[in-house]
């Protein structure tokens, strides 16, 4: 709280990014330990997250008062305009010390408490078991084993303690492969895929330089494609741009010579790296920011930017590995350099393509764990969690989110989420909320004690599935076993929900989406309340025949059941929308939307006349 | 690729090539099915009328060009102001391109605003004038109230029509009035602008800088931006300013009517309907003149170029498929109907959209010779498929969006024969699927529920006594 000068400014404007005439919004704004608060005069609250702010700019002074941008990493700018200089100033102030840590204790997550006890919280941390995941993939088996190389983190330091190789891959193999790569990052399973027996493996770069060969490496390499008892060729797939796998020769590292490898066939796929990644993000960023944008700006802005044909390269450089395994039945290895950015992209899109269990919630957030977290994408460095070198961060995890939005945008029934799902892992990641993506690989994670310290995204997230489910998800369809998507240029479009997704004026003004969503659920409801109307008509036919019987034998008062009366009322109202905020369109009425008709219609349907079917209860009258 | 707009294109070569109208398809169509409703006759100006009937106090039906005498391009019966008569109608039309003199294209029953739309004035160099036209268009205005008028043409395109005998009109002699100037673009830019879009859509082999470099340069997303532009001002005037509006460019026969009939669209609830939407493109495009002979010969394949080729129609399709996109539960018709409409324009076995106006029909004999395509389409059977399942009547004004990020290529339409659109049309049906679904549950439960109350009430009755 030390940094925090001011809690409080009243009658502070918040202008509309887009509107030409300078539309604004008055209210108070709040700052917290770890939030930004917009109050408008309506009540509306507008929360933004210390850790989501990417950048803060205080402008000239104008005669309303001092102007206060704010970007965040969520891509909502904010445009306030606060009347005194000196409070601009405090904010100002205050927000740059608490948008940018040193240290990963003073991060959110080591004091976000949502109330669960030690055990809950462990339990929410063993959600995911990547033992487990390994196994269902069906390994170990014949051709893969479980090494314990790495148990101490000895040989790579920025992978995982458990790794699964061939089983022919002694450890001095290992240990020698390990010192020809880049890091240490040998090669190691992915994927295994365990109808073709093929797997997509990953590592980093080799240190060949012009010349140099490892024998170990060349083995490793050797046992990866006799694990696939099909295929003896197995693909090396370096997803640089050979220029740039080229250069890096002459500081010692660079790609594998196909003369020196039997039976390897070597690839480029031309992924750029992440600098030209970032600076890219950052262009598409300001053209679609500019008020009063032209068609013709926005399309040479986006081309110019460069980010579809990124988007692009990557979705082809999975195309290729699932192809690999599936057509031809080999396996294949991924690298980039260090094989921590371009490599999860391919090796998890990659998978995702290859098998459907990826494409449900559970399956996603294994993925992510697994090629993402667990072999050592620098969350923490490439998302800015702390105050360091702005030249390691890099959208490479969005690039991947977008990848797979893509996929649900040409497959919309192959995926159990939704785009929700999608948009509230990239907040997270950067939100620092969860203790999932903070730290750089499972050695600091585990320094850090995140398990102790911190909670779990993903029990979160499970727990709000009904939010991320896919309405037309058909999940026993054989049809979407493997995924090949059309990669012609025309299929990418700007993601809009990504990019815009908090400037609500350039959104459909109805969502077809989320109406089908919400009919979804309710045609879940009713099928209940049907179930719970015919038994209680027939405990009701049985009572009145008993009634019957009971009143003529003894006379008897008949109890008044208020409880089925009052149950009666409740799902009366149940049958009112679920949905009224998200179908009605700006402005519109509640008149807007078609289940009050249904509803006013029952209440006013008192039966008129009693049918002849109940003939016994009317002759009683 | 391109299967249906080489079709089309050939059919149309072939046929553009006959000599004479009458030796097309439509003359020599059967139907093979029953006709339940000549759509000839379903869309009559007099009843179109009625529904403005609160209009009455201050417009009439009128029909001084029941000979197209005074107006080769309108209809024999045009909506006037009242206070005007037919004699001061001849002078106005000799002033104003083509004889298009100001009529009703629109009455906002909200506040009795109107669109009006007509040629440009022959103001010519020398600054003509008409008593009658300025008197005219003043009759439209209520007491105190302004008006606006907007050319769909830049000033600088404006001015330079004065030397060929048009103009603009000058604020002096229209003193209640304000004249605002968009540049919607004219047929041989629109077409060149179609060209370059189905050629960058039809090759394949574009990376993404090529394909969206041809995309931009195509410009098609800019004409739609214009157009929709320009429809919202015109309808802002109407429903927030509280002014009416009188529509013109050139000829009044091109933008004009794009921006006429889609300020209806965001304006009029009606014109969201299917029927409503007929009667939308029956009024505002067929019997306002839109020349559809000229304008829909041969798409985006012709190879000589065609003077009068232009993709008017589909422009204005395609900012109704836009607005569509952004209120997708306010239209009762879906993309598909649009997609129909749009290949009928070009290539039909119907007579509607033969000939340039209605006089041109009219000679032609169409009503006798021909089917209308309202016929066919009205019947239950093929509206099914143009209906949009989420369709909910939504009585409001609909804002759309014109931002570049909102406004998408036209897949559908574009791209249709380019790539495969299974997986779409399959969870469009899981998507209808699942709201005939819900009905069928509502309906049942509601059953349920009587039942269950007939049974409480039965027994309450059994108690009283």
């Amino acid at each position: 709280m030390e940094h925090i000068r001011t809690t409080k400014v009243e009658q502070v404007k918040l202008l509309d990014r887009f509107s030409t005439s300078n539309k604004s919004l008055t209210g108070t704004l709040y700052l917290t330990a770890t939030h930004l608060l917009f109050i408008d005069s309506h009540q509306k609250e507008t929360w933004i997250l210390h850790h989501h702010i990417a950048s803060v700019e205080k402008l000239a002074l104008t005669t309303s008062g001092c102007p206060l941008v704010i970007q965040c990493k969520n891509f909502r700018i904010v445009h306030f305009i606060v009347p005194r200089e000196r409070d601009c100033h405090d904010i100002y102030n205050s927000l740059l010390q608490l948008s940018k840590q040193a240290k990963y204790e003073d991060l959110y997550a080591f004091s976000y408490n949502p109330k669960q006890n030690d055990s809950e919280r462990l339990q929410g941390w063993q959600l995911i078991d990547l033992a487990e995941e390994y196994k269902r993939m069906g390994v170990p088996n014949s051709h893969w084993e479980l090494s314990d190389a790495n148990r101490e983190y000895k040989i790579c330091e920025t992978y995982p303690r458990e790794l699964y190789v061939p089983w022919t891959a002694s450890k001095p193999i290992i240990v020698g492969s390990s010192k020809f790569r880049s890091k240490g990052r040998f090669p190691v399973l992915s994927y295994y895929h365990q109808d073709k027996k093929a797997a997509i493996c990953r590592c980093s770069q080799p240190l060949s330089g012009f010349s140099a060969r490892c024998v170990e490496d060349e083995h490793l390499l050797q046992a990866i494609s006799k694990a696939n008892p099909v295929n003896r060729y197995m693909y090396v797939v370096d997803t640089r741009p050979k220029l740039n796998a080229m250069a890096n020769r002459a500081a010692g590292k660079g790609y594998e010579n196909e003369d020196n490898y039997s039976s390897i066939r070597f690839q480029f796929v031309g992924i750029e790296n992440i600098h030209v990644m970032r600076s890219s993000l950052q262009k598409l960023l300001e053209v679609n920011g500019t008020k009063g944008l032209s068609v013709n700006d926005f399309y040479s802005g986006l081309e110019s930017s460069g980010w579809l044909r990124h988007i692009k390269a990557v979705m082809d450089a999975a195309i290729f590995l699932a192809k690999a395994i599936m057509v031809e039945n080999a396996s294949v290895l991924v690298h980039c350099s260090d094989g921590w950015d371009r490599t999860s992209q391919v090796c998890s899109l990659g998978s995702l393509l290859l098998d459907s269990y990826y494409r449900t919630i559970k399956g996603f957030m294994v993925l992510i764990d697994k090629d993402w977290i667990s072999f050592g994408h620098k969350f923490s460095e490439r998302c800015g969690h702390l105050d360091g070198d702005p030249k390691e961060v890099s959208p490479v995890f969005t690039q991947f989110l977008e990848c797979v939005w893509h996929l649900t945008e040409q497959f919309p029934q192959a995926f159990e989420f939704n785009e929700a799902f999608l948009l509230q892992i990239h907040e997270h990641i950067h939100s620092c909320q969860f203790g999932n993506f903070l730290g750089n690989c499972q050695k600091e994670r585990e320094e850090l004690k995140l398990k102790e310290k911190t909670y779990s995204l993903w029990p979160f997230l499970l727990e709000d599935q009904k939010k991320y489910l896919n309405p037309l998800y058909s999940s026993k369809s054989h049809r979407f076993i493997v995924l090949e998507p059309n990669t012609v240029s025309f299929n990418f479009k700007f993601w809009r929900n990504m990019y815009h997704q908090f400037d609500r004026t350039l959104h459909p003004r109805q969502s077809v989406f989320n109406i089908i969503m919400n009919m979804n659920e309710q045609n879940k409801q009713l099928e209940k309340d049907i179930k719970d109307l015919e038994s209680k008509i027939k405990q009701r036919k049985n009572k009145q025949t008993d009634d019957i019987l009971t009143k003529e034998l003894l006379h008897s008062v008949h109890p008044e059941s208020p409880t089925l009366k009052t149950s009666l009322c409740f799902k009366e109202q149940t049958l009112l929308p679920v949905n009224d905020s998200l179908r009605t369109i700006e402005g519109s009425s509640p008149a807007d939307n078609r289940y009050s008709d249904y509803a006013e219609e029952f209440s006013k349907s008192e039966p008129a006349v009693v049918s002849l079917e109940y003939g016994v209860a009317r002759m009683t009258c | 690729p391109g299967e249906c707009l080489h079709h089309s294109c050939s059919l149309n070569y072939a046929l553009s090539t006959l000599d004479s109208i009458t030796l097309m398809y439509p003359f020599f169509y059967r139907p093979m099915f029953e006709v339940i409703e000549d759509g000839w006759h379903s869309f009559l100006p007099e009843q179109e009328f009625e529904l403005y009937s609160s209009a009455s106090g201050e417009w009439r039906l009128s029909y001084v060009n029941k000979e197209f005498a005074v107006c080769p391009s309108y209809p024999p019966t045009v909506i006037v102001p009242k206070s005007i008569d037919d004699e001061a109608l001849r002078k106005v039309a000799t002033f104003r391109h083509g004889g298009r003199f100001p009529v009703l294209s629109y009455y906002h029953q909200k506040n009795g605003m109107v669109i009006m739309r007509s040629g440009q004035p022959l103001t010519g160099t020398n600054g003509r004038r008409c008593k009658e036209d300025e008197k005219l268009i003043n009759a439209t205005l209520r007491v105190g109230k302004r008006g606006y008028i907007i050319d769909t043409r830049s000033l600088n395109v404006a001015q330079q029509a004065r030397a060929k005998g048009g103009g603009f009109e000058q604020e002096a002699h229209y003193p209640q009035w304000r004249r605002i100037h968009k540049s919607i673009e004219r047929y041989h830019i629109l077409q060149e602008s179609l060209i370059k879009l189905v050629e960058a859509c039809n090759d394949q082999t574009h990376n993404m800088d090529r394909w969206l470099s041809k995309l931009e340069a195509s410009n098609w997303l800019t004409h739609i931006k214009e157009i929709l532009t320009t429809a919202c001002l015109a309808a802002q005037c109407i429903d927030r300013e509280g002014a009416s509006v009188l529509i013109h460019g050139t000829e009044g026969t091109d933008s004009t009517l794009q921006v006429t009939s889609l300020a209806q669209i965001i304006l009029e609830p009606r014109s969201r309907t299917i029927r409503g939407f007929e009667a939308l493109i029956e009024r505002e495009w067929l019997q306002a003149g839109h020349p559809f002979q000229q304008r829909c010969a041969q798409s985006a394949y012709c190879n000589t170029k065609q003077k009068w080729e232009a993709p008017v129609f589909l422009l204005f399709l395609d900012c109704v498929w836009q607005i569509l996109r952004q209120f997708p539960c306010s239209f009762e018709f879906n993309e598909n109907f649009l997609i129909m409409l749009f290949e009928h324009a070009y290539a039909s076995q119907f007579g509607t959209f033969l000939g340039n106006s209605e006089s041109e029909r009219c000679k032609l004999k169409l009503q006798q010779k021909t089917m209308s395509l309202w016929s066919w389409v009205n019947q239950p059977s093929e509206l099914s498929k143009y209906t949009n399942p989420l369709f909910e009547a939504n009585n409001l004004v609909i804002w759309p969006s014109v931002a570049p990020q909102s406004l998408p290529l036209w897949e559908g339409i574009f791209l249709r024969w380019n790539r495969s659109s299974k997986y779409l049309d399959e969870a469009y049906e899981e998507m209808v699927n699942i709201i005939e679904y819900n009905k069928e549950l509502q309906a049942k439960v509601n059953i349920l529920r009587r039942q269950l109350a007939e049974l409480e009430t039965e027994d309450g009755m059994q108690e009283s006594p």
